[in-house]
Formats: C-alpha cells, structure tokens, sequence
C-alpha cells in the first residue's frame, strides 16, 4: 500500500509547528498505525532527517499512551481502537492521511506529537482515590457488592486516561475523564463516604487547568477508545449539583 | 569481596516473617521527616511502595519514563491475581500457595520469601478490596476467583481481562493520594540512567530529563528499585517498548549482584508475527486455557481451515501428553510443547510457527454470551490485531518472551549487595524460581511494595536519623554524572547509519535463538560470539539523530540497546554454567526420556549470582546454596 502523510512537526513548545508532507511507499497492511511511523522513521533516519516523535509504550491499547488526531479524529476512524490497535488494512490504498497531536489548551504540545497530560494528573491529585491507609482494610468479602453494579463500577474504570475525549470535545472539556472516575467512586461502599468533596474538588481543578464545559454533544463518548458512557457525567452532575447543595444546607 | 548473606531468619517457616518483624528497628514519626527516600518506577511494585513511604511519613521522590505513573508496564497484566483465601473451600491455605509456587519454579527459589509472599496475599487483596479496585464478582455480592495454570484449586482474582490495569489504577490512587499530601513528589519522563554511591551506600540517581535531555541529581537515604522486568531482551516480548534492563543494569555494574540472569519465561500464548515490522507481540492472557483447547493438525502439513478439520484429525497434544493438568499445565511446560509440534511440522499459518486455541467446545457448552462475558477484550483484541474473529475460527497462538524470574539478588529484606539499595517486583530474582506461576507477579509486587519493604527499610533507615540531607554536591555525584555524559556522548559522536531498533531487533533474534526456549552448550557460546560481534558494529554504526539536550527518542532507545549486549552475554553465560533443566531454562543435554526437563539437584540446588568485574571480564559466579525444609523435591510432574 502508498500513502501520502502529512504530520504536525513541532521541534519544541516553544517553537512554531506546521505540517510537512511525506509520500511513504510498499506499507504492509498487515502493520500496526505505528508501525507504519516506525517504518517512515527510519527512511527518515537514514535520510539524515529527524524522526516523528510519538508516545506509546504497551502498543495494545491499555496504557494509555499513544493518542494521534488521525484525519480528524481523536485515534483514527474505528471506533472503540486507540491509535497503536489501529491497523493499515483499516485506511485505503494510496489515502493521504493527516496525523496530528491533540489540540487542547489544556493539553500543550512538548514535540511534534506529544502533549503534555499533565493537567490530567492534577485532576486525579485532587480527588481521585479513597482515603483508606495500607494495614486497615477489612475483610474483602466484608461489604458485598451485587454483580450489576460491579459490572458497572468496572465499566467505568477502564479509562485509560489517553485524552482522546477531551481532543473530540469542540470545548475541550474533560468531563467524561473526570465523570468516569468520580462515578466509579461514587458507586461503591469504599467511595461513597468521601463523594461529595471528591467531585467537588475535582470539578474545581477541571476549571482550573482550562478544560471547557459540557455541551452534549457526546462526541467524547462516540471516540473514547474505551466507550466510556456519557451517562457517567450524568451521575457526576447528580453528585455535584447535591453536594453543592449540601453545602448550602449545612452553611 | 562479596559474600551473599541472605539474611533469611530462624525459625518455624510460618513464623519466620511474623517473629522477624516484630524485631526490626522502627524510626519514629518525627525522624521519618527528616528522611528521604528514591523509589525508581511506578508499576505495582513501586507506585505501592512509595505511597506506603509516604503514609509512613518518609519524603519520597518515584520516577519513572513514562508521561503518568498509571502507564507503568503492570497497566498490562490481564489474567488475575493470587491469593489464599480459600473462598472456594477448595481446600487452599497459605502453604499449598506456598508449595505451588515452589513445585511451579521447580525448586529454585528460597522458601522463606516465597512463604512470605503467599503470606501477605491476603492482606493485598483486601488493600485492593477497599480502595475500590473492581474486582470480578458473584451475584450474591462476594469477590469471584478463576483457575490458572500449574494449580488445582481456583484462588486467581480478576477484572475481566484487565487484572494488571484494574490493580495499577488502584495503587495509582494510593500514590496520588500522597502526591496531593505533599508527601510523595513525583518525576515522570526521567530515565534513571545511574546510582550514586557514597561511601559504600546508595545514596541517590543520576536521571535524565527525557523533554528537556538534563541530566539531573537526586540524593536520598537509600534507593529502590521497582523497574520491571528485561524480556524486551528478545526484542519482540510481550512487554511495553520502553521495558529495559538499564535501571537494574547500573546498579550491577556498580557492584549489585544479579541472579539467575537466564531464568526468562516464554509465555505459552502470544499472537503469533504477522509481519516483518512488528516490534511488539500481543499476549493472549493465560486465563484463556481455561475454556480453550489447545490443537495442532494430526496430519503434518495439514493446509485445511481450521474449521474444516473434524475432531479425528485434531491432536490436542496438552491433553494427551499431560492428562492431570491438560491445558492448564504450567507455562514452560505449554510453550516447550507448543515449539516441539511446530519443529516437527505440525505447526499452522503462513509460517508454521503457530498453533490453535480453540473456543469452540467451550461455546457450544457455555454460550456465547459466557465466553464474551469472561473474556470479551481479550477477544476483542485478538481480532483487532489479526482481523479474525474469535468467536468464529480458533486462535492462532505461539510463545513470547515474558518475564524475568532472574534480577537483582536481593535478602530478605529486599536490600541488594549495595547497602542502602532495594529491589522489589520483577526487577529483583527472589520469588519464582526458574519459572512463574501465572497471576503470582501482580501479588509479589503489591505485597513487596505495600506490605514487605516498608518494613525492612524503616530497619535500616534507624541508622540514618542523624546523617542529615545529602548533598548533591559532592564528588560522587559528580563522577556518577559525569560517567553518565561521557556515554551519552560516546554514543551521540559514532555517527554511524543504522538505528538501536534495528541493532534491538538483531539482538533480540540472537538471544531468542540461542538463548531461547531450548539451549544447549554450543548454541549458547555461539550466541555470546555472535553478542560481541554485534556489539562492536553498534559502536561504530549506531545513528542517533539530533542532540541530546532535547526530546530524543532515539538516544533513549540506543542507551537501552547498549546495555542489552551485556545483559544478553551475561544470560547467556548463566545458562551455560547451568548443565541441568529446570523451569524455563531447558539444555537438550539434560532431559528424559519423554522429553521433559531433568534437574540436578545435587549440584545446581542454588541461585547463580554474578558479580561485575568491568566491561570485557567475565562475571564472578557467587552460589548461594538453596535449603529446602518444607517441600520435598519432586520430579515436576503434570502427567
Ligand atoms: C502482557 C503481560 C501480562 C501479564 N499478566 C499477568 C497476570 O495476569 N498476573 C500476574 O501476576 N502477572 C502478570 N504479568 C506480569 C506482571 O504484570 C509484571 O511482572 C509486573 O506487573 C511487574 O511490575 P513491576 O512493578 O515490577 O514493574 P512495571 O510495572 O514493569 O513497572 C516498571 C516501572 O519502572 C519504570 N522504569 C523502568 N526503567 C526505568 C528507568 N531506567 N528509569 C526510570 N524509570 C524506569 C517504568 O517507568 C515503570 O514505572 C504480565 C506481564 C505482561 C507483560
Ligand atoms: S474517558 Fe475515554 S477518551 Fe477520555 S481519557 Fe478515558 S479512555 Fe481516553
Ligand atoms: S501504546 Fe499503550 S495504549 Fe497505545
């Protein structure tokens, strides 16, 4: 297979990006998204260019790192596949495919395809995890929870935190990140005690890094390589807007 | 001079952990403050024992390569993890863990940690329990548990087919919970490229900055090291691309033992290469063989569909060679047997190197829906990878480099030869002998960070409570460095033409043929010859583009490389020294009649430790003799 690429390059943060194009010849369709990089690479390198930089490390689908902005959209055109499970027989012979990084306020640029999630990070420093000390858990079995909503609780938590909602949001907003978390809390006997501060906190710290607003258009949802629901940032309004009114109540 | 101490205490196996604990030396709150610790990586290992320093009280600073702790390889683990709970009353206990572990490493590990390990399971899984992590459960409410290979009883707790992602998740929560106390303060995008030693202690790391290419200083009051295992050794490995042996490999070099180096498991069930470009091989977790059957044609070169091929022409050869434990046999066990039919030309696909996991029976059985319930990702993953669906046709699977039961040599506290320096998780050798069990690494790492470490670490840092900071001004860390940027540049100035993944893969091809699932005298030092060889071409060829006070990729990837050469020697030289079978490490010289490993207990009964003696010396070889008490060895039999 023949494609022509055109990549955002950007050498640094500082630096001005633009995109350059590069016709790359005899691909297998059997190669991974990012094999496909790799064998541009090293046409470059031999060419006495500069490879495309880009994160990855698991390359199947589950730490999260890699995330591309493939003609359009957030992990390229299959749905529920992040960018390092995307193969070559899913792209037309002789396409142009344009690659980008995530396009966020929120989310700088480091180097040509690599962006700086750390916003993502502080999110979770604010709220994300229950407060319980190593050598005071009870007994596993202690607090039974019903299989339905176990099986939701683990819907929930397969986020990766890759970014691709925030990138396919036209507000940047990181809602569905931040719902997923909060709502898998807020579903269980471990989490539910601390609910209230653990959105309020982490909603405070969404605003803070400059992610937007929600405006339901559930574009987050339809390229979570993971299917996160929507209906999680449903559950975590619910919980916002109640403990904001419990603050009122106990003011 | 070295002499391995390992330190393991007196008494009764079950009391050993208790009774020693109970008389280590504490550091008091106050004091805690005043100390600092490094922990290196962020995986269950090392994120678990960094949050712990931190509730303790300890400063701690965790680095790690990756943008975020949560992308630390353990993200990737699938299947499951142990413990003894017993919550099937199928008649587990903290001993046959005990002794399936040591059974499963085919007696080649020490029995007071591996005891421990099974001893703190429990505690894990509750730790896990209440900080949310959603583990599978039952419709009455209670936790669930499957079957994993090598055992008879049903003690393996997971999420779906996210175990590994589900347990780092959590423990990531516990580490962020101490970043937002200021406790633990986090590095992430930093290669740990070198230990700083002062007089005789570990005393802190030279990292470099992978966005701006700094080298940086950091001092503390001792050192872990949690960074995962080297399989990436073989190039193709079912590890993340960045998984390397470099953190480890410094602290050799700078005089930390490192044992049983050739003990690498290949895991049985791997999507098999596809293509020539592929640098990365998908595992199809273990827990598969539950309801799979493994099969290969009975007619050689048998070109049929798969589906076309009734059930008189399958030869289900686990089950046939090993009826007791059938699909479920141990890994090695698995992936040996799995290369003999395809040597022999039974194999199926293009190349012949691959072999069926079938799903059918199970299906018409269970259903769809049971399966998809079980295991839906790892299906979806196998036809996103393949383009074939599971469901449909069976799997096509072949082994992959895995995991290192070899690393650092550690005591019992998990301290190296290195005062001051500790190794936990994959990276250190202690638990599993020369083979893993499946769904036992998720436990050790979390009980080493969570529940061991902390412990044993307070003990020697009682010492420390009036050192006082440690200046990072001084000579060592200068030298350290210094070293540090002499490489860097020695690399940078080669300016050959070819690239560290063409150099990896050729290694990796080196390793995984002469060093691989069957070894055997003359391969092995025809491997070390081809090693040396390679080595030299990589430093007058090696082409790393741009600069390195910058983002360079490529230089990360040549840094690694360049200390892969070594490692792979020194495996290589582990399993020449090592004329017997055991585990994973199989010599053609040493097998039965029917073909399965034959041990030598009487002369290898011991972990093999080496010491560095500089860049073109051969190793030291320490023995440190193994005494078993508690199981008696047995001819490991799956029959
Ligand atoms: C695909 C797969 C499936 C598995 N499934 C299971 C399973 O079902 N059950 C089970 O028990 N085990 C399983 N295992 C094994 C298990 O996942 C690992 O052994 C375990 O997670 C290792 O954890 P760790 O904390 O030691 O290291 P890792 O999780 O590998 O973490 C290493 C850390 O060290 C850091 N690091 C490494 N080198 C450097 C450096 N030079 N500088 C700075 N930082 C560095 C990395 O950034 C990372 O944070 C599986 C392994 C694989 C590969
Ligand atoms: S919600 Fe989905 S898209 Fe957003 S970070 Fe998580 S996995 Fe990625
Ligand atoms: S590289 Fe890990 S999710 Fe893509």
């Amino acid at each position: 297979m023949n494609f022509t690429l055109k990549i955002w390059r950007q050498k640094n943060a500082n630096a001005k990006g633009s995109f350059q194009t590069y016709p790359l010849k005899d691909v297998s369709p059997e190669m991974s998204f990012l094999e496909m990089l790799d064998y541009l690479n090293n046409q470059l390198i031999s060419q006495g260019k500069e490879p495309v930089t880009f994160e990855h490390d698991c390359r199947e689908g589950i730490c999260g790192s890699c995330g591309l902005y493939i003609n359009g959209r957030p992990h390229g055109p299959q749905r529920s596949t992040t960018t390092c499970e995307l193969h070559m027989r899913d792209f037309k012979d002789g396409e142009t495919i344009v690659v980008e990084p995530w396009r966020s306020k929120a989310f700088p640029v480091i180097k040509d395809l690599i962006v700086d999630r750390s916003s993502f990070e502080r999110i979770m420093h604010a709220g994300g995890f229950v407060n319980v000390n190593v050598g005071c858990a009870p007994e596993s079995n202690s607090s039974p929870i019903g299989k339905l909503i176990a099986d939701k609780v683990f819907d929930a938590a397969v986020c990766i935190g890759c970014g691709a909602c925030v990138a396919a949001c036209k507000n940047s907003s990181a809602m569905l990140y931040a719902a997923a978390k909060i709502a898998q809390y807020a579903m269980i006997p471990q989490g539910k005690v601390e609910a209230k501060e653990r959105v309020d906190k982490m909603v405070k710290q969404m605003d803070t890094e400059g992610f937007g607003f929600c405006s339901n258009t559930y574009a987050c949802e339809f390229d979570c390589p993971k299917g996160i629901s929507t209906d999680f940032i449903a559950l975590m309004n619910r919980e916002f807007f109640s403990s904001k009114a419990c603050k009122q109540k106990h003011a | 001079m070295i002499k391995l101490d390992s330190k393991i205490p007196e008494g009764p196996l079950a009391e050993k952990w208790s009774r020693y604990k109970a008389g280590l030396r504490l550091v008091n709150p106050a004091n805690k403050k005043k100390i600092d610790i490094i922990v290196v990586g962020t995986g269950l290992a090392g994120a678990g024992a960094a949050s712990a320093l931190g509730e303790l009280g300890y400063n701690v600073k965790v680095f790690c390569f990756q943008d975020s702790p949560r992308r630390a390889h353990s993200v990737a683990a699938q299947g499951g993890i142990n413990a003894a709970k017993n919550y099937r009353n199928d008649n587990d206990s903290i001993y046959r863990l005990f002794h399936d572990m040591m059974k499963g490493g085919d007696y080649r590990a020490r029995e007071a940690n591996v005891y421990r390990a099974a001893e703190v399971s429990n505690d894990v899984i509750d730790h896990f329990t209440a900080m949310g992590v959603p583990f599978a459960r039952d419709y009455g409410g209670s936790l669930d548990t499957r079957s994993f290979g090598g055992v008879q009883v049903s003690r393996t707790f997971y999420a779906k087919g996210q175990t590994g992602q589900q347990c780092l998740l959590g423990t990531y929560s516990s580490l962020n919970r101490q970043i937002a106390k200021g406790t633990v303060k986090m590095f992430p995008r930093r290669d740990m490229l070198d230990i700083v030693m002062v007089d005789g202690k570990a005393r802190g790391v030279i990292t470099r900055n992978l966005v701006s290419g700094e080298l940086e200083r950091h001092s503390a009051h001792a050192v872990v090291l949690a960074t995962g295992g080297y399989g990436t050794v073989f190039y193709l490995s079912t590890l993340g691309l960045g998984s390397n042996a470099s953190a480890a490999w410094s602290a050799y070099r700078k005089g930390a033992v490192f044992a049983n180096p050739s003990f690498i498991q290949i895991h049985p069930t791997s999507i098999p290469v596809l293509n020539d470009y592929q640098c990365k091989l998908t595992l199809m977790s273990e827990s598969l063989r539950n309801d799979g059957r493994v099969w290969v044609p009975k007619e050689k070169g048998d070109k049929r569909h798969a589906n076309e091929i009734p059930e008189e022409g399958r030869d289900y050869y686990l089950e046939r060679r090993y009826p007791a434990f059938g699909n479920l046999v141990p890994r090695d066990v698995a992936s040996r047997a799995a290369k003999e039919r395809c040597d022999a030309g039974y194999g199926v696909g293009d190349t012949g190197l691959s072999v069926y996991l079938d799903f059918k029976d199970a299906i018409n059985k269970q259903g769809e829906k049971a399966i998809r319930d079980k295991y839906g990702n790892l299906f979806e993953m196998y036809e996103k990878i393949t383009g074939i669906n599971p469901y449909k046709q069976p799997m096509r699977i072949y082994p992959a480099g895995h995991y290192t039961m070899g690393g650092l040599w550690v005591d019992y506290n998990l301290m190296t030869t290195i005062p001051g320096l500790y190794a936990i998780g994959e990276s250190n050798f202690s638990d599993h002998g020369a083979n893993r069990l499946g769904a036992s690494s998720l436990m050790q790492c979390s009980g080493d960070g969570y529940f061991i470490l902390p412990n044993t670490i307070s003990d020697y840092l009682s010492e420390d409570i009036r050192t006082g900071k440690i200046s990072t001004d001084q000579p060592a860390f200068e030298e350290a460095e210094k070293q540090v940027a002499d490489r860097i540049q020695k690399i940078m100035a080669v300016g050959g033409k070819e690239t560290a993944s063409s150099f990896h893969k050729q290694l990796g091809k080196i390793m995984w043929d002469h060093c691989g699932m069957r070894r055997d005298a003359e391969g092995l030092k025809k491997g070390m010859e081809l090693l040396i060889q390679l080595e030299e071409e990589f430093w007058s060829n090696i082409c790393v583009p741009g600069t390195d006070k910058e983002l360079n990729q490529e230089l990360e990837k040549a840094l690694k490389v360049a200390d892969f050469f070594e490692v792979g020697r020194l495996m290589c030289e582990d399993a020449l020294q090592r004329e017997e079978s055991c585990g994973a490490h199989f010599r053609e010289e040493h097998q039965t009649e029917t073909g399965e490993a034959k041990r030598n207990d009487a002369n290898f009964a011991f972990v093999a430790a080496w010491e560095y003696q500089g860049p073109a010396a051969k190793p030291k070889l320490h023995k440190e003799a193994l005494e078993f008490k508690y199981v008696e060895l047995k001819e490991r039999s799956y029959k």
